[in-house]
């Protein structure tokens, strides 16, 4: 086990696949010598040489299609796009072209090979285009898979087997806890399992769902919950599409209380399709309606970012709210 | 990145311009419309064998394209898209490659497929989209794909090839086989934002890809005077830094020449080229299209008198390899062949119900078993709604 920061755990999983298969390769804009803008790919072109780890020009669209052709020759693409606000001139080559690879070749060719990192996120004063969560523009997207890792562990733990898999993921690195985030890492390659949500902590009144960054903000709002002597269980959901449905209704069948957090803006959010999917599965066990607690209908704003973002407080009145409803 | 300022040495001092249309680019020709070749003219690699496979490519295409229009217009496929007009740029640039080479078309190249040696069965199963189609039913007619002949499936979105064939040639390169790709696309895909995004990665990144553009007039109904001002597309090649050639498409041999040219260049250095083919669109878009309502049958007419099929075949004949009669019986061979096996093909069972859930993912996750679980219970509720049980019934 080793001490390491997020971006540390993420370099290092990079670094083991790297040297595991000299067919894996990291690029995308800045990533080369530089090591990236935040330096998640820092020292693997000194070690894997410039045709391995590279910088791209500045192209989001041509950062994919590129690596959605390298994919479907065999090589094993790690393609970085610089933050996740940046993804959208890419959104043709994930939705059309990663997305609907296997599918529509009737597995001739596929691109499962592929993994998209890219850091999202807000809480770093980034105003409208450095702080955005566009996770659920893909969580509607047959034929990828979707990844949220929430500490350094996970990170290198879910981006391995994001590597790994047989299917192209997209990973979004909460990147406020680049630094952040510190924690026990074990120094060898490990995978942990894909599509499956973890129950971080178990209580009795009520389940709290997030992922990513958002799981630390959970997890203090359940402190305060527990002062008040309300047991709260806590999930993280780790993989978006496909989603641990099972773990989450155990869960609620258990609390009969749901309440989901992301920093996402509420409408059209994930947690509204997890509400939809456990009020249909649990309908007999609620004791209170599902409860959303996420960031407001608007762009992501710079000087009322404290008012505007999900916090511990806003989720206390929620689980107070449902508790008591 | 080393500057202040390297371009110094080439400064003006009067404010002028490069003209938009300063390059000038040649067209390169090998035979002239009546077939002979042009005195002076490099002649590319070709023998007897190759030439043979090249017009029966080309004949073959042809017969396919007009007979698919017909079963078409007979409502037994939902649609298609003919190569018509521009065979020899298709098979004059297949014939240039490897059989490792990667192929990565737009949609209208099936006569380099059919090159690689795709069989009549397999582009009818396709377009009946029949359980036996190697697509498993899922696209439309002509979106054809095949990885034992090296030949990407189409995707209908325009361009997204591109810079998929640039990482697709890094990977051969990074390998280190002996093998590079070739991406299609036509002068109106070159708008995209992909075209660009394609090269200057393949330019900055030395993938070894022949990028083809096929300028053919047309973009449905959009000619190039709506598609782009200036040069047509090879002057964006030399943009990127990529060697360029400008091609007549009409000609085989100078589209042969161009390639094996190209091809040889780009694996040696580990660059990718740019052919542009000029060339045009002698049939419809597509069979949803009517271009008589955007383009004369006089303009029609000037090209049909320089079609490339027509030209190759002059200099076959001229060569001693080839006469009418063994046209005739070209010709006669692949109508019968192509309509016994769509009559076979029509009558192929359409993919089974299974295959709806198969491929989004290497295997079918829970959720996915458990929407395909209640579908079945539906569909038996209803048995007589959904008849296959798949995808539409064959006609």
């Amino acid at each position: 086990m080793a001490q390491m920061n997020l971006l540390h755990a993420i370099n290092n999983a990079l670094d083991l696949a790297m040297k595991d298969n000299e067919r894996v390769l990291c690029f995308g804009e800045d990533v080369g010598h530089f090591g990236g803008v935040f330096r998640s790919t820092s020292g693997l072109q000194d070690k894997y040489g410039k045709e391995r780890c590279f910088n791209t020009p500045l192209t989001e669209q041509g950062i994919i299609g590129f690596a959605n052709g390298l994919a479907a020759q065999g090589a094993v693409p790690i393609a970085e796009i610089q933050f996740a606000d940046y993804i959208f001139p890419a959104f043709d080559q994930i939705v059309n072209e990663t997305a609907k690879f296997r599918y529509r070749s009737g597995n001739e060719f596929n691109v499962g090979s592929l993994v998209i990192r890219t850091p999202y996120g807000g809480g770093i004063a980034g105003g409208l285009y450095h702080s955005q969560s566009p996770e659920a523009y893909f969580t509607g997207t047959p034929g990828i898979k979707v990844v949220v890792p929430r500490n350094p562990y996970q990170a290198k733990g879910l981006l391995t087997a994001c590597i790994n898999d047989d299917n192209p993921v997209v990973f979004f690195e909460p990147k406020r806890l680049y630094r952040a985030s510190v924690g026990e890492v074990p120094e060898e390659s490990y995978e942990i399992e894909l599509g499956k949500a973890e129950v971080v902590s178990e209580g009795s009144d009520v389940t709290l769902l997030g992922w990513g960054a958002q799981m630390e903000i959970i997890e203090q709002a359940a402190e305060m919950a527990k002062e008040q002597g309300i047991s709260c269980e806590i999930i993280d959901l780790r993989t978006l599409l496909p989603w641990d449905v099972d773990t989450v209704a155990q869960s609620v069948t258990k609390t009969g209380r749901l309440i989901i957090s992301h920093e996402a803006p509420i409408t059209g959010g994930f947690s509204g399709e997890i509400s939809a999917t456990i009020s249909d599965v649990c309908f007999l066990h609620l004791e209170s309606p599902i409860a959303r607690v996420c960031g407001l209908d608007t762009p992501y704003p710079l000087m009322q970012e404290k008012e505007y973002i999900a916090d511990k407080y806003k989720i206390f009145e929620a689980i107070k709210a449902s508790v008591n409803y | 990145m080393n500057r202040p300022d390297s371009k110094t040495g080439n400064a003006i001092h009067q404010a002028s311009f490069i003209a938009g249309d300063a390059l000038n680019i040649p067209t390169l020709a090998v035979l002239s419309a009546d077939g002979s070749v042009i005195e002076g003219a490099q002649m590319p690699e070709i023998d007897e064998t190759l030439a043979r496979r090249i017009y029966d490519t080309m004949v073959y295409t042809r017969v396919l394209d007009e007979r698919m229009v017909a079963s078409q217009r007979q409502g037994r496929i939902s649609f298609y898209m003919t190569c018509k007009g521009e065979e020899a740029s298709i098979v004059g640039s297949a014939a240039a490659l490897s059989e490792n080479d990667m192929i990565m078309a737009q949609y209208r190249e099936h006569a380099a497929l059919r090159y690689r040696g795709f069989s009549t069965e397999n582009f009818m199963n396709q377009m009946f989209s029949n359980g036996k189609d190697l697509g498993k039913g899922r696209q439309m007619p002509i979106h054809y794909g095949c990885n034992a002949l090296n030949y990407m499936t189409i995707s209908s979105p325009l361009a997204t090839q591109i810079p998929q064939a640039s990482g697709f040639a890094y990977g051969q390169k990074m390998q280190g086989v002996d093998a590079l790709t070739i991406c299609y696309f036509g002068e109106g895909a070159a708008s995209e934002g992909d075209f660009h995004a394609g090269l200057n990665m393949a330019a900055v990144l030395k993938a070894p890809t022949i990028f083809y553009c096929r300028n053919n007039g047309y973009a449905i109904s959009t000619g190039t005077e709506d598609q782009y001002a200036g040069d047509g597309i090879a002057p964006r090649g030399v943009g990127y830094g990529i060697e360029t050639i400008r091609v007549d498409g009409n000609d085989l041999l100078a589209v042969l020449l161009a390639t094996q040219t190209a091809r040889e260049f780009a694996l040696k250095h580990n660059k990718p080229v740019l052919i542009e083919a000029m060339s045009y669109r002698l049939g419809a878009h597509s069979t949803s299209d009517d271009p008589s309502g955007y383009r004369s049958k006089e303009e029609e007419a000037l090209w049909e008198k320089i079609d490339g099929v027509l030209r190759f075949k002059t200099w076959f004949i001229n060569q001693g390899w080839w006469t009418e009669e063994d046209d005739n019986a070209l010709y006669e061979k692949y109508r019968t062949e192509i309509l016994s096996e769509l009559k076979i093909a029509e009558k192929v069972a359409p993919p089974t119900l299974d295959e709806l859930v198969t491929d989004v993912y290497s295997d079918v996750p829970k959720h996915l078993s458990e929407q395909l679980t209640d579908l079945k219970a539906h569909i038996a509720k209803y048995p007589d709604v959904y008849p296959s049980g798949a995808k539409g019934e064959s006609h």
